[in-house]
């Protein structure tokens, strides 16, 4: 393919050079003058309103790819690590009472369940090997096991329940909270753990209950669940209130 | 009169000077990401010659704890990066561009002989069209690592939902550390880009901004097809 060759006096020369470059120069300002404006907008819960609203969107188009069918990927038992990172304790504060612990689970306004852990460990056990990933973006096979929360839903008759489009998870001390979107909850990996590589969840790892939910980063894991609810809206979420992404799906 | 040669078209002048920004922003995110697990060292066994980063760049560039704002930016700028890099390799092959950018039979060879050229080491460059070969090799190159880093980073941002993906990739991890490494490629890239650009010249850069070159000197009987020896005489930028 040839070039395109032209005859053009030098005024033509000069004028559309300088077209050119004003051009140029224009969208460089508006470049500069448009990231200037969006990190200057209002807050929406820690990140400027517009980056907000495209979060929002992606959510919007990465839900629809979303399936039960689509699985994290699991492992043999022999490849889950020993040693099982902790990387936070917010909402585990000193002073928590494991014999006292029920789990609280608000069915509707006036209609709260008290579940203690014996009951949960009484449902069908699932245990799971997967790539637990963080948001910080280390992950870590490690190896888990609970009641898959659709069959805990299935058990406690929540099926009005589940209908709705979150749930949310608060830790006994109100320190730690999230939302999940009702999919995510409801994926067939998802689990109300109790054990951590065969035994009892250590203090450190949310004992007596926690979240694992494979399909979500490690920041929606709510470590020692105290209250479960249900919402149309979004719950509080601990790590959205600081600018993350409240989706978080993987 | 003076005589202009067209080099490059609009649309491919508004995909690169858009292009710029937008990978530009990527990778500035992708440092306030990547600092959350800064993992990637260069060396052997218990040798690192180099840490991805080092404290003193991460502070001087005010990088640290800022994984939010990071992730934030990049899932909203990765829509101008891949949205203008779908449209501009679109526009490659319905405009025939391809054919000037592509590596042909000719290129793996030549492209040693612009090399020694360009390092001064040997005189006289093979002829050629738009671009000598070594830059339709890196051009071609630059496409694909745009290309793996979509696909690496699809891997990685929803690994559940794209499993296999991440799994012909290797798996997550591996997938992190290959959109890593093709970030360091890109900025590898642009220090040669920019290099080659300095010393190319001004009718080079002229040429990125108005499409058209002006040649230096006349020349001689040139019929349309053969105007590309003129456009030899200016050192073209990698």
């Amino acid at each position: 393919m040839p070039f395109k060759e032209e005859l053009i006096s030098e005024k033509q020369l000069k004028k559309k050079t300088i077209i050119s470059f004003s051009v140029f120069i224009v969208m460089i300002a508006v470049a500069v003058i448009g990231w200037k404006w969006l990190n200057k907008q209002p807050d929406d819960n820690g990140t400027p309103k517009p980056i907000r609203k495209v979060l929002n969107y992606n959510e919007g188009i990465f839900s629809k790819l979303y399936s039960h069918n689509h699985l994290a990927k699991t492992f043999p038992l022999s490849a889950a690590v020993k040693k099982v990172r902790v990387n936070g304790s917010d909402g585990m504060s000193a002073g928590f009472d494991p014999s006292a612990w029920k789990l609280k689970v608000a069915r509707s306004p006036g209609d709260t369940l008290f579940i203690t852990l014996d009951e949960i460990k009484a449902l069908p056990k699932t245990e799971i090997v997967f790539d637990f990933k963080c948001i910080e973006g280390w992950s870590q096979v490690t190896h888990w096991g609970g009641v898959k929360f659709s069959d805990f839903a299935k058990k406690y008759n929540l099926t009005s329940q589940t209908q709705m489009n979150y749930v949310g998870l608060i830790t006994p001390d109100k320190g730690y909270y999230v939302g999940n979107d009702m999919p995510a909850m409801m994926h067939p990996q998802t689990l109300l753990c109790y054990e951590m590589n065969g035994a009892p969840l250590p203090m450190n790892q949310g004992y007596p209950l926690r979240l694992i939910i494979p399909v979500k980063y490690g920041i929606k894991h709510l470590k020692r669940i105290g209250t479960v609810f249900f919402s149309n809206e979004r719950p509080a979420d601990f790590w959205y209130e600081r600018g993350y992404d409240y989706y978080a799906g993987l | 009169m003076k005589k202009i040669i067209k080099k490059h078209p609009l649309a491919i002048r508004w995909f690169h000077w858009i292009n710029f920004p937008a990978l530009a922003v990527m990778v500035w995110s992708g440092l306030l990401i990547y600092w959350a697990n800064d993992v990637y060292t260069l060396g052997w066994s218990d040798k690192t010659v180099l840490k991805f980063f080092p404290d003193s760049f991460n502070k001087a560039l005010n990088i640290p704890f800022r994984l939010a704002e990071g992730m934030n930016l990049h899932f909203l700028f990765m829509w101008f990066f891949a949205i203008n890099g779908f449209l501009y390799v679109l526009y490659l092959f319905i405009s025939g561009e391809w054919r000037l950018i592509f590596p042909n039979k000719r290129s793996l060879k030549e492209s040693w002989q612009v090399v020694l050229h360009d390092l001064h080491i040997k005189k006289g460059m093979p002829p050629q069209k738009k671009y000598n070969a070594a830059q339709r090799i890196a051009y071609t190159g630059v496409i694909f690592m745009g290309i793996g880093s979509l696909l690496t980073g699809l891997a990685i941002y929803k690994p559940v939902q794209f499993n296999f993906l991440c799994n012909i990739l290797g798996g997550y991890e591996w997938a992190r550390a290959e959109h890593f490494i093709l970030t360091i490629l890109f900025t590898l890239f642009f220090l040669v880009h920019i290099i080659q650009v300095l010393l190319a010249g001004w009718n080079n850069f002229r040429g990125m901004i108005t499409g058209f070159e002006v040649p230096t000197s006349p020349p001689e009987g040139s019929t349309v097809e053969t105007a590309s020896p003129t456009i030899n005489k200016t050192e073209n930028a990698i």
